[in-house]
């Protein structure tokens, strides 16, 4: 437990090292306000509650969670500290873990700066507020999906631009999946199963059970069970890469 | 007491074999020189026994631990420093050698013991707040040899430790090689013949993934003529350099 709370800490610190964090945490904000208030009408709708600005979510965390991720294994690689870092006397989960974390509590740090927003509609109106809790707690859990591909991705290679191109592409899967359009340019010709194997990946589907308050339990699982297995598979490229 | 032992190293990529059947064992107490010319394997042999790579075939063990089955504990006993001395260019030198003392599980006490010792030793006292990205290459070197220290380790390997460094440099690293030698196993890689001399009490000729030589340093002097092709006397590390040129140019196959 110290040992991914030392991993952490350096991960950590090392966004804050270089003017990387405040540009993306600035960007954050300005994508998210903008697509709140401009794209959904957030005043307009007459509404107190969040969903317009939950609604974002996946689209914007579909870019800036691999733009987080991308450096996490590529620049060790790229540096040559990969070398120092996993000659180190720890279970390269610690490694793994920890870097993961790093990035999840930094994404949390930027979602965290969105609370004025659930002051104002609380401000506003009275919305339900254990929905709220709820979706800030789905998107967190999405952020970290898409930081644990990404971190995978990002072990794969010592180019950052290819690292964060990757994991675009896969998350963009992980968003689409349950689109009708999608799936019904599979239906004709998968089995039953399949088609109901990828829209039960769809991000989005999840999310938005989140957010309406529905079947929260379930769709929290699910986004557990994605991180906990694109942990495991990014500790296999590790150490399939040194047989490599 | 073996420390370091390597049984029939091969390492593979593709269809390119960087290291070919190595196999040695290094005791407490000896200094052994990796000598060779550039891409002989000697940086890939280190990464084997550091673990850091997986071998084709083969074992390497680090005091009775292998490094590949038993990773945690082989490590624990070792301190290596890879090739070109990488570091974290956004951390100061406090920060990064205090981050590696923890990972290498020193508390906080014995942190502060070791680090203390060790800025006296390399001279790092200067620059400990200084980012690792603003210092100069031979200061690098200098933290990347405190790192593979740090916990005091039975078994070092160093790959090019004194390069980069300036004369008065190197001459410090040789000393502090020497002074800590008694009781660990020490393996350094270098292209500088008379570092051989001065510090190494056993000296390995690869090339081409395979041993050529294993013997003393005094032992691979012994080998060539006292002169050289133009009748003058040659010094020590110059008859190792002709030996070294005299086996590393034939080709093995031959
Ligand atoms: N990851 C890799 N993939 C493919 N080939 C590699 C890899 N690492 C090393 N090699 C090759 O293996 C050979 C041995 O390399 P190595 O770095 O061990 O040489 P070296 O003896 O340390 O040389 P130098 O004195 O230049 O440091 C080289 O031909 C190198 O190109
Ligand atoms: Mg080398």
């Amino acid at each position: 437990m110290s040992m991914i709370m030392r991993v952490f800490r350096r991960e950590f610190a090392a966004y804050f090292a270089t003017p990387l964090a405040a540009v993306f945490l600035t960007v954050f904000l300005a994508i998210i306000a903008g697509m709140t208030f401009f794209l959904a009408n957030f005043f307009d709708r007459g509404q107190a509650d969040l969903s317009a600005f939950f609604m974002w979510h996946p689209w914007i965390f579909l870019v800036l969670m691999p733009a987080i991720g991308m450096r996490l294994w590529a620049e060790e690689r790229r540096s040559g500290t990969i070398e120092l870092l996993m000659t180190l006397p720890v279970s390269t989960w610690y490694l793994v873990i920890g870097k993961w974390l790093a990035g999840w509590v930094f994404a949390g740090l930027a979602l965290l700066l969105t609370m004025p927003l659930w002051i104002t509609v609380n401000y506003l109106g009275s919305p339900d507020n254990g929905v709220i809790l709820a979706s800030y707690l789905g998107s967190w859990l999405m952020a970290g999906s898409f930081l644990a591909i990404s971190a995978c991705v990002s072990a794969l290679t010592k180019n950052q631009v290819l690292a964060f191109i990757g994991a675009v592409v896969i998350g963009f899967l992980f968003v689409m999946a349950g689109f009708d359009l999608v799936l019904s340019a599979i239906q004709p010709w998968a089995p039953a199963i399949v088609v109901e194997a990828i829209s039960s990946m769809s991000f989005i589907a999840h999310f938005q059970r989140i957010t309406e308050g529905v079947l929260e339990v379930p769709a929290l699982i699910f986004f557990f069970s994605l991180i906990a297995f694109a942990l495991w598979l990014n500790v296999q490229i590790l150490q399939v890469r040194k047989a490599a | 007491m073996v420390l370091v032992e390597t049984r029939a190293l091969v390492k593979r990529f593709g269809s390119f074999t960087a290291v070919d059947g190595i196999s040695f064992s290094v005791g407490s107490g000896e200094v052994v020189g990796f000598l060779g010319p550039n891409g002989a394997g000697k940086s890939t042999t280190m990464r084997l026994i550091a673990g850091f790579l997986e071998p084709t075939a083969g074992s390497a063990h680090i005091c009775g631990h292998d490094s590949h089955a038993d990773p945690v504990s082989a490590r624990l006993r070792l301190g290596y420093l890879p090739e070109g001395a990488p570091l974290y260019p956004d951390m100061s030198v406090g920060a990064f050698l205090e981050f590696v003392a923890g990972m290498r599980g020193l508390d906080s006490a014995r942190t502060r013991e070791r680090l203390a010792e060790i800025v006296e030793s390399i001279e790092l006292g200067s620059v400990w707040n200084r980012r690792i990205d603003a210092l100069s290459k031979g200061y690098k070197r200098r933290v990347g040899i405190a790192q593979a220290m740090v916990h005091d380790p039975d078994v070092l390997i160093l790959d090019e430790p004194t390069d980069g460094l300036d004369p008065n440099q190197k001459h410090e690293v040789r000393e502090l090689i020497r002074s800590i030698a008694a009781n660990k196993a020490i393996i350094i890689s270098t292209h500088i013949l008379e570092e051989v001399e001065a510090v190494c009490t056993r000296a390995i000729i690869i090339a081409r993934g395979r041993m050529l030589a294993d013997a003393t340093p005094a032992e691979l002097i012994a080998k060539t003529p006292e002169t050289g092709p133009d009748g003058m006397a040659r010094s020590g590390s110059l008859r190792l350099e002709d030996y070294f040129r005299e086996i590393t140019r034939t080709p093995v196959e031959a």
